[in-house]
């Protein structure tokens, strides 16, 4: 198997993760796309492990799951909150703080 | 090259999992509805899980199953139902200006791919039966030695989330 195949795969995920933060309004779809960035560098890191013939990468991508679980926990709290104080979570009409 | 070098299965997977994975990709950041989404994205989460064994890196496959498909999963679903009663599709699920994502992401994908294939090229990976295996046992000596102090840190961190999460989502 060649690395960059594994690593365009990560890229496809990548671009599609970040074009979904971009264009989607519903602050739980970003979330989603975020989560599509997250395993696309996963990927990543367990592609060059297995280049390098290192087991470091397996460590690198296992604390990267576990920042995510996380941040998800976290995230999902924040639009919760959000909903239940704005009763909406689209990301563009919370402007407050727009200069 | 010898026929046997070419790991003709496992590059058959690959492209399988690899197509099914992109497809189920594009339909979570396009379908119009947020449960088809985060059901999308289990599709996703799970052929990552497959790659990762294609790269012999089972113990990460395992624990992105676990708590990716089984925990995350169930979060995103549990937010879902408790921001929105709504079920079915929604017309405005995209920003005013989410036509100006496309060129972005395209060209972002475009000067990945130059760079990649320009540095990496066609170098293969080692062949699973002559790179060393590397049992679960060299990886918890590598978590618990040399990167013990990340592991505390990442500990701490869950904590933080866990507390934060609860003291965020209170109702009062």
């Amino acid at each position: 198997m060649l690395t960059v195949q594994f690593l365009l795969l990560g890229a496809v995920l990548f671009c599609i993760g970040v074009y979904g933060v971009l264009a989607r309004k519903n602050a739980v779809m970003v979330l989603m796309s975020i989560e599509l960035i997250l395993n696309s560098v996963n990927l990543n890191l367990l592609a060059f492990s297995s280049r390098l013939g290192s087991i470091d990468g397996n460590t690198f991508a296992l604390y990267v799951i576990a920042v995510a679980a996380a941040e998800v926990g976290v995230g999902l709290a924040m639009v919760l909150l959000i909903y239940r104080n704005r009763r909406t979570i689209a990301l563009d009409e919370l402007s407050d703080m727009k200069g | 090259m010898v026929a046997a070098d070419l790991l003709v299965a496992q590059n058959i997977g690959f492209g399988i999992i690899a197509l099914l994975m992109i497809v189920a990709a594009l339909r979570v950041v396009t379908v119009k509805n947020v449960v088809h989404a985060a059901l999308w994205l289990v599709i996703v989460l799970s052929g990552a899980a497959a790659q990762y064994l294609l790269l012999s890196a089972e113990f990460v496959a395992i624990t992105q199953v676990l708590v990716y498909v089984g925990a995350v999963m169930v979060l995103f679903l549990f937010g879902t139902m408790l921001t929105r009663a709504k079920i079915g599709a929604e017309a405005d699920l995209n920003n005013k200006n989410w036509g100006i994502a496309v060129p972005v992401s395209l060209l972002m994908f475009g000067v990945i791919t130059w760079v990649l294939i320009d540095g990496f090229g066609d170098e293969r990976l080692p062949n699973p039966d002559e790179q060393t295996q590397v049992p679960i046992q060299v990886l918890s000596d590598d978590i618990f030695g040399p990167y013990l102090l990340p592991f505390w840190a990442l500990s701490f961190v869950l904590l933080v989330a866990v507390i934060g999460a609860i003291v965020l989502a209170r109702k009062d």
